[in-house]
């Protein structure tokens, strides 16, 4: 019914006079039209699939073994700030959380490492239930305005509504994914066994891709003082700042705050994490971050009890293979070995019935 | 869906308001009649401008839309690219719009240019030049300028501008001949006639002075059918009528030859001409796959509905409360606020279905065209079905049922020019007991194998002498053949290879041929028809003269021709030949026991028997005779019915004289095409109108029958003893006996049987209490069913046709199959699910009318067991594959949903889900489709029984699909999942600054869409790969260059900053994703799962359960040194014979 005939039965009449022209040529005798190219042709036989399974479950079991290993090897401290609990440092922060407070409301989370974290760490905060794979949300911005575009700095493309315009003063960055933008700060002390505190250097800037923060992500005009640049539009309603004092620095500033870029890259589930700070390593001897107790410090500026959502921080360091993955490598261990044992059953089925079929097969 | 019942309504009621004449009134010259006559009643008729084009340059567009839009299919995508177009959709409308664009285009394009062909074409026609009188002179005008009326005068080698009645023509005696090769594919030339009152006229100011008017039936498209009458007014004298039939209208097509030139009147034109009506197209078949294919559209419509309605339902549940609605970062905009909570439940089940909507993609349509079409070359191609003696090769009318040839179950053929030559030769004759053998010469070639013995028997006695004289003349005088003198012949010269200028005989039948030859081998010559008299050369070599009154046509109905004639000595002769059964009858003196003896015994040799007899007619009798005839054929209405009954009363009272018998060879190869088809599962029918005994004869000779075949006979001469309901359970009581037995013993009784045309009607007829009929034909059917092989002798054309519906509409519904080549099996070849034409001697009727031509009955063993099972797996895997590479591309999709607050967020970017159809994943499968060959053709060829495992729709059962559909769903799951746990639990990140420091980034889902489909590319390419047998350079370049392709294009979709387009979210996506190692062996991991079950399944179904295909191939490793040899040999072979 719904299979169609395209255009089979026009075919027909072509021709008008002659009605079936006769063909009287005689076909080329070529390998294509007389569907004899050569071919290999390859049959799936136990015999045939058997090297290739032992030869899977060989490859794949020591790959997953490393990548085990080398995730283990990762250390990873992930410490939950939200909040809800009453013992909760962070507690009396998230319940009286207002978007027009001026004063911040800080909160201090004490934690300890176990083991020293020895190379470069990696800072992240996570959320959780957190849409920003909404569609709605997704579609919420304007990549030329945010790659300097001005004439869609003045006038946001639609797609940002309702968070286009404020007050007919067009929002930059528009939008609902740079509006709700994460703004929590996150500081990390060292206790010191002696007991003082020293602040851990955090470094913000390489947490971006290099191509967004150099290519698609550019502020506007060739002006240097971010001010003018930005004249005529307006912050997004959430944020406390405009978007040309994000930073201090003009190379982080603007559109190109790398801690901008990063949340505008939107993330692919509703629980994720997103690159905050990195911790250099400072030199071979001592670790980056040695064993002891720590304080995370946390400005606490962004709500998530409305929508049940969490926030954590999480401290890692990285391989050549990237965070800590055990997945990946119990995965592979698994389908290395389910190859290795289809592998041994089908040279038993091979041994059985194999020799069986081509005694058969004899009498045909 | 159909909408051709609805259609049917609506003509149906429309017609009866509509005014519909009968018959038209033709004024020769538009002179109108004496007043006295008739009332002139000016018709309309259409000009004689050949419209076949479609278009015009104006309405292209509109029509050529609406044409394609009527098509469920392209609707169906039109309506989805409006919701996108209207309701805020999560793709944009280009991802639909686009590849909808690219084939509605394309579709355009081609019949844009096939109809400016036709344009061209129908222009050429319309505007050569043709002579018209008018007042009296030669005008040359247009051809498109000529009406309905107009006197035309053509020449030799001209091809008539329209259907015209022959007035008059240069050779003084009425007649001229004409050949319609370009119209039925006859090239013997035929004769027609004007009617004598109009003969005469010589010059055009005689043909101006004609007065008359021609009545005749509407136009119809059958082109040897015609009923007409001229009405001549003489000035004070009443109008003389004259009948008018087929052999006086010459047909739009067809060219006159050795013919000065004629006189003819145009009495249908333009598009009523017989040769438009017959460019009409055929009802159109529909083969099984395509049915399946329909079943499973219907099935994914469903699975696409019930997601878009599980999803509209679990989204409206889940964002019950408002924060998960609408949380503080992500608000509605006003006016969707502002909407009714119903219109949005609406716009989201719709917005869903456009997210889901590529499950049923529409390069399928596409695809399964394409490779239908072009795959149809390969039979036209195939030089092994190419006949060198008649320089033809396979011929594709219709490539919509490439696929039902690898399924069929039951096949009918037809035996004459089918099963057999149709090369006739003349054996034997018998005159009143007495056997005569002439020289076996056939056709004008001495046969050396055949016996030279002459005469066996010939004393003479007075009684005896006169029947054989009258039996000779009989037949040199009973027959519509031709005799044409060689030099009248202008290319042929094969008469004058016996050394002497001699005539040859030109028939349409060629058994009339081989019995004038044979009389003329026996000593009585037929010279030629001249001024309606008959000339014969006798033994004595003095030259007979018989006036020609009559010809009684010979109809497959009556199965017999009469002439009569006028002798010299005034004497009225009705001369008759025709199958026995129609003659015996009709007897009343002569040896009857004799003949009959001989006729049977030569029908069991398998030879065609005649009967020829004869009647004298009394001068009172002749008249009545003509009187009856001529009414008859002046009559408007039922005009066949009324010959037929004059027919019945003039053939009587015969005095039988002897009866003629004709081999028939069988054609070459026919009983080892029989026995592969046989052993291929097929029950093989034998239809014929042949009788039984000589039908049997050749059943036994192509191995339809064996020895060892029980024969059960359901024939007239058993039920005249009892009646038909005990012979059937009689039969079928056999029959199921022999089943119960059979499950006991291996050895399986094989049961032939024989029915005859009138058995079969009284199986058929439904009988008076209604339980009774429904019956006898499941009986019937019972009994054909556990048959190996059935022959139908005494058959009609009609009944033909009848047998193949009956089948057809039995419980099993099996695939059938017509092939022949006469005129009479037309209607079997239209009825079954493939019809099949031989380009034989009795025309190209059939071939015109079936769906493939072949030139030999053999080529159907490669037809069918070789192309027919290639065409089958090809489209098959091409629809299963189709199917399970949307499920493996949408269903990760609809999982998505669950993760993101089912807000329709798609998975994949617009530019992956637009291309991923179009072009990563088309071209291999539409490649496979087409050269895919599981097994050699060689093995194919010589096990027939591998037919028997795609038989009955194997590849495309229910079990089939689902597990294909099953493993698409697997496979989604592996996707998205394993895409799933690489994201969530793990910090999945990449050296961003592309291998110089180890900088992490993050992933968005952008990357995980891409991830996602990089990975299913690359399985749903790699399955195709794992399912390819015949691995030619074309697959390897079509697979790995369109995985290469799609790399390519993911490299450049990132790689820069599209200036036109408003999101740049691909941005660099596909490289940071392959920068980073994890995702390389993610992408590894996930393809080897995906595969792993397939390849399991394969290994072990082939190990242990092996189908007969498999084991095959299996065997083929051990038998390629064998056929490299056997190449070898016949490559020297065919070197030596150079």
């Amino acid at each position: 019914m719904m299979a169609s005939s395209y255009n089979a039965k026009e075919d027909g009449h072509v021709t008008v006079p002659g009605g079936g022209t006769i063909q009287n040529k005689k076909p080329d005798n070529t390998a294509f039209k007389q569907q004899r190219l050569p071919a290999w042709q390859p049959i799936l036989t136990a015999g045939t699939v058997l090297p290739a399974f032992f030869v899977i479950g060989l490859i794949f079991i020591p790959i997953g073994i490393g990548l085990y290993v080398t995730s283990n090897n990762i250390k990873e401290f992930e410490i939950d700030y939200t909040g809800t609990d009453m013992s909760s440092p962070c507690f009396n922060c998230s319940q009286s959380f207002s978007w027009n407070s001026t004063r911040p409301c800080t909160c201090a989370l004490p934690f300890s490492l176990e083991q020293p974290f020895e190379s470069n760490v990696f800072m992240y905060y996570g959320l959780s239930n957190f849409y920003q794979n909404h569609r709605r949300y997704v579609k919420s911005r304007d990549d030329s305005q945010l790659n300097g575009d001005t004439t869609s700095l003045m006038n946001p493309s639609k797609e940002c509504e309702p968070y286009a315009r404020n007050e007919k003063m067009p929002i930059a960055p528009c939008g609902a994914i740079a509006n709700s933008m994460f703004n929590d700060t996150l500081d990390l002390y060292y206790i010191d066994p002696n007991g003082t505190r020293i602040q851990i250097p955090l470094m913000k800037k390489g947490i971006a891709w290099w191509t967004d923060k150099h290519v698609k992500f550019r502020n506007p005009g060739g002006n240097p003082n971010l001010t003018s640049a930005f004249q005529g539009t307006t912050k997004p309603i959430n944020w406390r700042k405009p978007v040309y004092e994000l930073d201090t620095d003009a190379e982080n500033n603007g559109f190109i705050n790398e801690d901008f870029i990063v949340w505008m890259r939107t993330a692919a589930l509703p629980t994720f994490r997103k690159l905050y700070r990195i911790i250099q390593k400072k030199n071979n001897m001592t670790p980056t971050l040695p064993r002891g107790n720590y304080t995370l410090e946390v400005t606490y500026n962004y709500p998530v009890r409305s929508f049940e959502g969490r926030k954590r921080v999480i401290l890692s360091t990285i391989s050549w293979m990237g965070g800590k993955n055990p997945f990946l490598g119990i995965a592979y261990i698994t389908v290395g070995s389910v190859c290795f044992f289809l592998g041994v059953v089908l040279l038993i089925i091979h041994h059985k019935y194999g020799s069986r079929n081509n005694t058969a097969d004899i009498p045909n | 869906m159909d909408f051709s019942v609805l259609r049917n309504l609506i003509s149906r009621y429309c017609a009866g308001e509509e005014y519909w004449v009968d018959s038209r009134t033709v004024y020769i010259g538009h002179k109108e009649p004496p007043p006295a006559a008739e009332a002139y009643i000016p018709q309309r008729y259409p000009d004689n401008r050949i419209v076949s084009s479609k278009y015009t340059l104006w309405n292209f567009i509109p029509k050529n839309l609406f044409e394609q839009f009527r098509r469920i299919a392209n609707f169906y995508f039109l309506l989805i690219f409006l919701v996108q177009l209207i309701i805020d959709t999560p793709t944009s409308p280009v991802t639909s719009g686009l590849p909808l664009f690219f084939v509605i285009t394309v579709t355009a394009i081609k019949q844009g240019y096939e109809d400016w062909l036709r344009h061209k074409a129908d222009c050429s026609i319309n505007e050569c030049p043709v002579d018209m009188v008018q007042q009296g002179t030669v005008v040359r005008t247009q051809s498109s300028k000529l009406r309905v009326g107009d006197v035309v005068m053509v020449r030799e080698d001209e091809t008539f501008p329209c259907d015209l009645i022959l007035l008059s023509s240069s050779r003084g005696d009425g007649t001229c001949y004409v050949t319609t090769t370009s119209l039925d594919g006859e090239s013997s030339h035929k004769t027609y006639y004007a009617v004598p009152d109009t003969m005469a006229f010589k010059t055009e100011q005689e043909v101006d002075s004609l007065h008359a008017t021609i009545e005749c039936e509407q136009p119809q498209p059958d082109l040897y059918k015609f009923v007409g009458r001229i009405n001549i007014y003489k000035e004070r004298e009443d109008p003389i009528a004259r009948p008018l039939g087929a052999e006086n209208l010459l047909l739009r097509g067809a060219t006159l030859k050795n013919t000065g030139h004629i006189y003819a009147v145009a009495i249908y034109t333009g598009m009523d001409t017989k040769m438009a009506l017959n460019y009409q197209s055929k009802s159109q078949k529909r083969s099984a796959v395509e049915k399946s294919m329909n079943a499973f559209l219907i099935v994914y419509l469903c699975i696409l509905i019930s997601k878009a309605v599980i999803n509209t339902v679990l989204k409206y549940a889940w964002q019950w409360s408002a924060d998960r609605d609408e949380p503080w970062y992500n608000h509605r905009t006003e006016i969707d606020r502002e909407r009714h909570v119903v219109i949005r439940a609406f716009t989201d089940f719709l917005a869903f279905m456009v997210l889901f909507n590529y499950i049923i993609p529409v390069s399928m349509y596409v695809t399964v065209e394409m490779q239908k079409f072009l795959g149809s070359y390969f039979i036209a191609w195939d030089k092994d079905m190419y006949d060198e003696e008649l320089g033809v090769g396979a011929q594709v009318n219709t490539s919509d049922l490439n696929e039902e040839l690898g399924q069929v179950e039951y096949v009918f053929t037809d035996k004459t020019g089918t099963l057999t030559e149709n090369n006739m030769e003349f054996i034997e004759c018998c005159v009143d007991g007495h056997v005569y053998i002439p020289h076996a010469i056939c056709n004008g070639q001495i046969l050396s194998a055949a016996s030279s013995i002459d005469m066996i028997d010939s004393s003479p006695g007075g009684y005896r002498r006169e029947h054989e004289d009258l039996f000779f003349r009989a037949l040199c005088l009973c027959h519509t053949v031709q005799a044409k003198e060689e030099e009248t012949v202008d290319s042929i010269k094969r008469g004058i290879h016996l050394g002497k200028p001699t005539s040859f005989y030109i028939s349409s039948s060629p058994d009339e041929v081989a019995l004038v030859e044979g009389m003329k081998r026996l000593g009585y010559t037929y010279l030629r028809l001249k001024d309606s008299h008959m000339e014969i050369l006798n033994k004595d070599d003095e030259i007979e003269r018989f006036e020609l009154l009559h010809v009684l046509n010979f109809d497959s109905v009556r199965r017999r021709m009469s002439v009569i004639v006028k002798s010299s000595s005034g004497e009225y002769l009705l001369f008759c030949k025709g199958a026995d059964t129609s003659i015996f009858p009709r007897v009343v003196s002569g040896k009857v026991e004799q003949v009959r003896a001989r006729v049977e015994q030569n029908a069991v040799e398998g030879l065609r028997t005649l009967c020829v007899a004869y009647r004298s007619l009394s001068p009172a009798e002749y008249e009545e005779a003509c009187h009856q005839l001529s009414d008859a054929k002046l009559a408007l209405k039922d005009r066949e019915q009324r010959l037929a009954q004059a027919y019945d009363l003039i053939e009587r009272d015969f005095t039988l004289l002897g009866a003629t018998a004709v081999e028939d060879r069988l054609q070459e190869k026919a009983a080892d095409t029989i026995e592969s088809l046989q052993k291929a599962g097929m029950k093989v029918w034998v239809l014929t109108g042949d009788k039984m005994e000589t039908a049997a004869a050749t059943c036994y000779a192509s191995k339809l029958f064996r020895r060892s075949t029980q024969i059960l006979e359901l024939t007239k001469k058993r039920t005249e003893e009892q009646s038909l309901h005990d012979v059937l359970f009689d039969l079928s009581r056999t029959v199921l006996r022999q089943r119960s037995l059979s499950g006991l013993s291996v050895e399986c009784q094989d049961y032939g049987l024989i029915i005859d045309g009138a058995t079969l009607s009284a199986v058929l007829k439904p009988s008076p209490e209604s339980s009774g009929s429904g019956n006898y034909r499941e009986i019937f059917l019972e009994i054909c069913r556990n048959c190996s092989a059935v022959l139908c002798c005494r058959m009609a054309p009609l009944q033909k046709a009848q047998i193949v519906k009956l089948i057809k509409a039995s419980k099993e519904h099996p695939i059938t199959l017509a092939i022949g080549d006469g005129a009479n099996d037309v209607s079997m070849i239209l009825e079954a699910h493939v019809g099949i034409g031989i380009m034989g001697k009795e025309g190209r009727q059939a071939a015109r009318n079936s769906d493939y031509a072949i030139p030999k009955f053999k080529h159907l063993k490669k037809m069918l067991l070789v192309h027919g099972h290639f065409y089958y797996i090809r489209i098959a895997e091409l629809v299963q594959y189709f199917f399970y590479k949307n499920v493996c591309f949408i269903f990760p999709q609809f999982l998505y949903q669950f993760f993101c607050g089912f807000s329709q967020q798609p998975l994949y970017d617009t530019a992956y889900l637009t291309l991923y159809n179009i072009s990563f994943t088309s071209l291999p499968i539409l490649l496979y489709s087409l050269i895919e060959k599981h097994i050699s053709i060689e093995m194919l060829k010589r096990d027939p029984t591998l037919y028997k495992d795609v038989a009955k729709n194997a590849l495309l059962r229910w079990p089939v699909f689902l597990y294909w559909t099953c493993l698409g769903l697997f496979n989604a799951c592996i996707f998205f999942f394993g895409a799933y746990f690489l994201f969530d639990n793990t910090t999945f990140t990449s050296n961003g600054q592309l291998m110089t420091t180890n900088t992490q980034m993050m992933f968005g889902n952008w990357t995980f869409g891409t991830l996602v489909f990089t990975v299913l590319v690359f399985t749903v390419t790699l399955k195709l790969a794992l399912d390819t047998h015949h691995w030619t350079w074309i697959n390897h370049f079509v697979i790995w260059g369109s995985l290469l392709f799609y790399v390519i294009f993911s490299l450049l979709w990132g790689g820069i900053i599209w200036p036109f387009l408003n999101y740049q979210r691909m941005y660099y996506v596909f490289m940071q994703m392959l920068s980073s190692g994890p995702a390389w062996l993610g992408i590894i991991l996930l393809i080897a799962i995906s595969l792993l079950p397939d390849v399991v399944k394969k290994v072990l179904c082939r190990t242990l359960w092996p189908t007969a295909t498999e084991r095959a191939q299996s065997n083929r490793s051990c038998l390629t040194v064998e056929l490299s040899t056997i190449f070898v040999l016949t490559q020297s072979d065919s070197r030596l014979s150079f």
